[in-house]
């Protein structure tokens, strides 16, 4: 099992820091070459606007869309924009989840929060349902999903933040700034069965 | 309901860590921003004059024209951030008021205060502070910075002081790790430090938050020198919008901190640019003229 993360900016060592922690190999993925072998790959928080545009510069758009038409992809904020069809104004994204996106959904940066979230998925990774503690930073929602997409997790008022596609996952929040392991665990069990 | 936290620290470092790997502009207008964030900026530093020309026009320097900043607020989605003078509280106020979403307590401007900087822990807003070495950057944290710059000789193009103190940071960082633990009181007094920072210091073998290079960085090859020594990212002021060929270089700049470990990307990114900032020798300027050493 190796999984990738997208390394053209944002915070890709905190995803590999839990990788490795999990026993999983990661490596750094900056150009289209960097993706063989990989059995799945991790698109980080950053900015959506500057990966989109490394992506386009470093011709890693159209090899991103075949690997994910055959293997995992999990979006994490920005990279759940970065795998949306649609985030409501232009600007590049792989378009390869049925999901439409709203970016700093929630404000500017003094309107970042901590919630806990109830994520019913996590039970396959872990039998307790304990509520997930999640870090929106500038945070999108997801708007709405359609086709095979389905919700994995909303807000107390209903609003989309985290949904699956097959082998796709797209999150509006960071687990990768957290010390619990089950959103990576989750998207480790999918690789391997994808 | 389940009770949302906000300005937490963790939210207020986060930002940063989203920002990493990633360049901080200077931009005076709008139409800047806009150039700015289309060359792959990840955030911009809303300003009414860049570092060169503060230095070139002298007088005091003070936080810029809120309507400036609300401007460039409205031409970007990326995060903004502005500065205001060490020490000026209201400045900071003010700032979190327009909703900026990262204050820069900058020696840049003309300091407010000579003896105190702002406590960051009172706002909801978070604080990126310069340092030129561990001490100061632990103070800073201290005080309730989210992110740090190592300082360098703003305004100059001329990269040689944030080498100086993106060296002593680090250097000092990996000199305390091999420290036994009956050393850390006596350094954290010697350097001027919280003794509980310089002990978390010494067990992550980092800062605690990021930690950018800031100040004469002027050419792809400036950018990815501060990356390889090891800094999260870089912050460049007159670099760009004072070079021949702003948005080129500034698109060159963003990819040569993703590929700052690749010499024949950097190669490439660097070929025609145009002119470079003219620049300042920092080490035939008059110590009076340095700025980077504002900061207690």
């Amino acid at each position: 099992m190796k999984i990738g993360v997208l390394a053209l900016q944002g915070d890709f060592a905190e995803h590999i820091t839990m990788l490795r922690k999990l026993g999983v190999s990661a490596a750094e993925v900056r150009l289209p070459e960097h993706l063989d072998g990989l059995d799945g790959l991790i698109i980080p928080g950053g900015e959506s606007t500057t990966i989109g545009k490394l992506a386009q510069d470093f011709g890693l758009f159209e090899p991103l869309r075949r690997f994910g038409r055959n293997r995992a992809i999990w979006g994490t904020c920005a990279g759940a924009i970065f795998l949306s069809k649609d985030a409501r104004r232009p600007q590049p994204l792989l378009e390869l989840m049925d999901i439409t996106v709203e970016r700093n959904a929630f404000g500017r940066q003094v309107d970042s929060f901590e919630v806990d979230l109830s994520v019913p998925a996590l039970q396959a990774v872990d039998p307790e349902n304990r509520p997930y503690h999640a870090v929106f930073i500038r945070a999108p929602l997801i708007e709405s999903v359609s086709g095979d997409a389905v919700v994995l997790a909303t807000l107390d008022d209903g609003r989309i933040v985290a949904a699956q596609q097959g082998r796709l996952l797209a999150t509006a929040f960071h687990p990768e700034l957290t010390d619990d392991d089950r959103f990576h665990r989750y998207f480790v069990h999918m690789a391997a069965n994808s | 309901m389940t009770e949302q936290q906000v300005a937490t620290e963790k939210v207020k470092r986060g930002l940063a860590q989203m920002l990493k790997g990633g360049v901080i502009m200077d931009v005076v207008t709008p139409e800047q921003a806009k150039i700015a964030e289309d060359a792959g900026a990840v955030a911009v530093m809303a300003l009414e004059r860049v570092p060169a020309d503060i230095r070139a026009q002298g007088g005091v320097a003070r936080m810029s024209d809120p309507e400036l900043i609300l401007k460039i607020m409205d031409a970007v989605s990326i995060p903004v951030m502005a500065k205001c003078r060490i020490g000026h509280f209201v400045e900071a106020q003010i700032l979190e008021s327009l909703g900026v979403d990262y204050i820069d307590e900058s020696e840049v401007l003309t300091p407010a205060d000579e003896k105190y900087h702002i406590n960051k822990h009172e706002f909801k807003v978070p604080f990126v502070c310069g340092c030129r070495n561990l001490g100061e950057a632990l103070r800073r944290i201290g005080e309730g910075a989210a992110m740090i710059r190592t300082k360098g000789e703003a305004g100059t193009g001329d990269v040689v002081e944030a080498v100086r103190h993106a060296r002593s940071v680090l250097g000092e960082i990996r000199r305390l790790q091999n420290m036994p633990e009956e050393e850390l009181m006596t350094y954290a007094k010697e350097i001027g430090a919280p003794y509980a920072l310089v002990k978390e210091v010494r067990d992550l073998g980092r800062l605690p938050v990021v930690n950018f290079a800031a100040g004469g960085i002027a050419t792809p090859a400036d950018a990815a020198l501060m990356m390889q020594l090891g800094v999260d990212g870089v912050f460049v002021g007159s670099g760009i919008f004072k070079s021949g060929n702003p948005a080129r270089r500034a698109a060159a700049i963003v990819k040569a901190v993703t590929h700052y470990n690749d010499p024949a990307i950097l190669a490439e990114v660097s070929r025609n640019l145009g002119e470079p900032m003219v620049g300042i020798n920092v080490s035939t300027m008059p110590e009076t003229e340095r700025i980077a050493g504002r900061g207690w």
